[in-house]
């Protein structure tokens, strides 16, 4: 046999090794660029050229503006209401979709399944979906953040196989125990599927969190915004003047730089923090999702 | 009969609320797509509203903005077929290559991290780095090239678009080619080896086919969603008056004639245009896996 590995393949290797090395640079740099600018000296960082590798002078300048903020800590609150509120209401909703609709020879399931799947593949579209939720009396309410997403088909899909595979026996075995098929449910399929609904939390929680096309359609109301509309604001629109309004006309200009970098740093922190711990549970997530295929 | 009820009263209790959401949420407003047939006020209702036919597809075919708005809806999908289909697909190859096992988690765990950054804070990166005193021109006015406000060139707006979805979203891309790559018998590349296939070797006759049905069906979800135009959520943070030329698709149209001018049927009428071409689109494109690989949906 053969042992020697030929010089291409080293040179792959190397060439590859650096590759991934630039890519996890290129992944983390732009965080780490506005998290050095959010605590940078205003003053300095517009003179400042190129890259950022620590903060140009220290000032938690930008941090204090933003926490004074009352949109952002009202942004926060919504969030965590809509995230909170909506995981609940998705978990119970898929819960007893997957459920359900995992169970053979039940009537009337094979059209409704039918029903369901059409949804993603075709829909009413923006404005009919709008004039609906007008009609039901939703618009600029903290329901049209949980309701219209109550059910996501593609988990709804994942979790009904993982029902599915759950081996007949245990349902037997509690059937001839006296238990209906709530109790089934509550005490022994989820017990048993506890990786998927972890996964379906995340994945749920998460999307709550990042939301921000519904809330722009339906809500008027600032004090209903979710953090990432107040984001909007701040970021895209450029609505920082309220929280300028202690600094001097002459700052004006440079700090409203560094309070955006805060912004996002503020904003995103949570994520970040909580990412490592959780991202092994995304990825099985997504494992799930695929082996169905 | 009656014995399937009793028996089954619990799922159909647990079935109720989950069809009433579908029904109230997701086919009451397909009811409400008629309105696209309609010249409908809000204050009449739909009943109240006349019926125009096709004449809102007419005047949208007719409007100057037509071709524009399919050419761009098109071009940004494409652009994103091509350049952001094949990334994780190149990564998920180039991942399972890394031998040492922490390295590559290592880089697998940090190129995911841009999946659950918000698209709001993406796009506020993005302009923030792209302006005209943004970090990427002053790094370019270090090699001597003169400040250009990327954000306001039409030219550059499908450019920035894909490459900022491929930055957020090539490492959660990549999981499910490398979950389909592990799902390869080992046995075959042992066969290879002793046949005195090196690595390249083993990647194009192996692993690529190996995923080829993977690769099929993302495919096919890709081409049902081609006359989507992209996500109307970022190209709504990142677009502008100027740039509309190459940025505005028809979903982002849709949204300012419809929500923002309140010019319903009309609207709604476009929107159904767009869904019914991405049905077809998703149909054909399934039909034709079916026919080269065997592969399709459903």
């Amino acid at each position: 046999m053969n042992l020697r590995v030929p010089i291409r393949e080293r040179v792959f290797d190397i060439a590859n090794t650096l590759l991934m090395l630039i890519l996890v640079i290129i992944t983390l740099y732009p965080f780490l660029y506005v998290l050095f600018a959010s605590l940078s000296n205003p003053a300095e960082l517009i003179q400042h050229r190129g890259l950022l590798l620590a903060p140009t002078g220290f000032s938690l300048e930008s941090y204090k503006l933003v926490f004074e903020n009352p949109m952002i800590s009202i942004g926060y609150m919504n969030t965590l209401i809509y995230v909170i509120g909506g995981t609940a209401l998705n978990l119970v909703m898929t819960s007893f979709a997957a459920y359900a609709l995992s169970r053979r020879g039940v009537k009337l399931i094979g059209p409704v399944m039918f029903g369901i799947v059409f949804t993603m593949f075709f829909s009413g579209g923006l404005i009919p979906t709008y004039l609906n939720m007008k009609n039901l009396g939703l618009l600029d309410n903290r329901w049209a953040m949980i309701l219209p997403s109550a059910i996501s088909t593609w988990n709804l899909l994942v979790m009904r196989t993982s029902f599915a595979s759950i081996p007949l026996a245990l349902e037997e075995s509690a059937r001839i125990d006296g238990a209906n098929d709530f109790k089934i449910l509550f005490r022994i399929f989820i017990p048993v599927s506890l990786p998927i609904m972890a996964v379906m939390t995340l994945f749920y929680g998460v999307s709550h969190w990042n939301a921000y096309m519904d809330a722009l359609i339906y809500l008027r109301t600032r004090d209903l915004y979710p953090l990432q509309l107040v984001l909007q604001e701040i970021l895209i629109t450029n609505s920082t003047d309220a929280m300028m309004s202690t600094v001097a006309d002459v700052d004006k200009g440079l700090i409203q730089e560094t309070i955006k970098y805060a912004t996002i740093i503020v904003a995103t922190v949570p994520i970040l923090l909580l990412y490592p711990f959780l991202q092994r549970y995304f990825v099985k997530g997504v494992m799930l999702g695929s082996i169905k295929e | 009969m009656k014995m399937q009820w009793s028996r089954n009263k619990y799922i159909y209790l647990m079935l109720l609320p989950v069809v009433a959401y579908y029904i109230v949420f997701m086919y009451l407003p397909m009811y409400g797509l008629q309105i696209a047939f309609k010249d409908f006020s809000p204050a009449k209702g739909i009943w109240g509203s006349a019926w125009v036919g096709f004449d809102h597809f007419k005047s949208f075919y007719e409007s100057y903005y037509f071709w524009r708005l399919i050419r761009n809806t098109l071009l940004i999908s494409l652009y994103e077929l091509i350049f952001g289909f094949p990334a994780p697909i190149v990564l998920a190859l180039l991942l399972n290559e890394i031998r040492v096992r922490f390295f590559k988690n290592m880089v697998q765990s940090i190129t995911y991290l841009p999946h659950f950054i918000s698209v709001v804070v993406v796009s506020g990166m993005m302009i923030d780095f792209l302006s005209s005193d943004g970090i990427i021109n002053q790094l370019t006015g270090i090699f001597g090239i003169s400040p250009v406000s990327y954000l306001i060139m039409p030219d550059w707006f499908r450019s920035i678009y894909v490459a900022s979805g491929i930055w957020q979203g090539v490492g959660w891309g990549s999981i499910i080619y490398l979950a389909a790559i592990s799902g390869i018998d080992p046995s075959l590349y042992e066969a290879a080896k002793s046949d005195g296939a090196g690595r390249f070797k083993q990647i194009w006759h192996i692993t690529v086919p190996g995923i080829m049905p993977t690769i099929m069906i993302m495919l096919i979800l890709r081409f049902g969603t081609l006359m989507a135009g992209g996500s109307m959520e970022k190209i709504l943070l990142l677009y502008n008056s100027t740039t509309y030329e190459t940025a505005d698709v028809i979903s982002t149209f849709v949204y300012r004639r419809g929500l923002l001018q309140m010019d319903y049927g009309f609207s709604a009428a476009i929107g159904l245009f767009n869904n019914i071409l991405n049905f077809i689109l998703l149909v054909s494109a399934n039909k034709i896996s079916r026919k080269i690989n065997n592969t399709s949906l459903w």
